[in-house]
């Protein structure tokens, strides 16, 4: 069981909300300070994917996200989009070299976007998964870090 | 903490500092304001991201969005980011190289000239 589950609806303005969550309850699972800031980040970003996702479905479900605290921290982001295209898949990134330096003209901001932030997820996160849902229905960013102190809840 | 943007002058440089958060929610602010420095007829503008304490990949969205709307204008654009964190974001993402980045507004003034979208 989840120790702590957040569920929105996919407006931008709750992945503030996702991100502090997570950061507080990560800080309580005893991860190290300085691995924060990478969850904060890392956290916004599988969130906005989701929200973009839905978005671009225009499907108003919820997105979950569930944090669990035992021997690593773990976060998993569920979004309930079927048939995401590959190119969301932040696994198609893990071990790829940096994309290349020059300012990607083709695509708009938001493909843009979307690829700097598969990007920053494969770079910031050690531990990721991506897998599609049993029923297919949408797809579960998970990643987890070590913890470091002694939790400071029962 | 909410974003904030203001505008100032700086010789012949139109400095934006922005200040706080640039996420999915309130990047749109961010390329607003910036789409209309552009259209105001801006050419060189510094965008000073010192005061901002976090940024996603939303927000480089908007930023790689005003270079080339900047280099379409035949203008420049550089970005002024001191801290570490957001380095950090700008190296993983391969941005760094994009970018001309200062540590300072003095050293993105004194370094802007007609070649600044390219060089740094």
């Amino acid at each position: 069981m989840p120790t702590v589950r957040l569920s929105f609806s996919p407006a931008p303005a709750h992945v503030r909300t996702a991100r502090l969550v997570a950061v507080a309850v990560a800080r309580r699972a005893g991860v190290a300070d300085e691995l924060l800031e990478e969850i904060r980040l890392a956290i916004g970003e599988a969130c906005s994917r989701a929200v973009a996702l839905h978005r671009s479905q225009g499907t108003d479900s919820l997105i979950d996200m569930a944090m669990n605290n035992g021997d690593r921290f773990t976060v998993r982001v569920t979004d309930r989009v079927s048939d995401s295209p590959a190119t969301t898949d932040p696994a198609a990134f893990l071990g790829e070299a940096p994309a290349a330096a020059e300012v990607p003209e083709s695509l708009a901001e938001e493909a843009v976007a979307a690829r700097m932030g598969l990007t920053l997820l494969a770079g910031l996160v050690d531990d990721l998964q991506v897998n599609t849902l049993a029923d297919g229905l949408g797809t579960e960013v998970s990643m987890s870090w070590p913890v470091t102190r002694k939790p400071t809840d029962a | 903490m909410e974003l904030s943007l203001s505008t100032r002058t700086v010789d012949d440089h139109t400095v934006l500092e922005v200040g706080g958060e640039v996420d999915v929610y309130t990047a749109p602010r961010l390329r607003e304001r910036l789409v209309e420095l552009v259209e105001a007829g801006a050419r060189s503008v510094i965008v000073d991201l010192s005061r901002v304490e976090f940024l996603d990949s939303t927000g480089l969205g908007v930023l790689v969005g005003a270079l080339k709307r900047l280099r379409a204008a035949g203008g420049t654009l550089a970005l002024v980011c001191g801290h570490e964190r957001l380095l950090k974001i700008f190296r993983i993402t391969a941005l760094d190289r994009v970018f001309a980045l200062y540590d300072s507004v003095e050293a993105a003034t004194a370094a802007t000239g007609a070649d600044a979208g390219q060089s740094a």
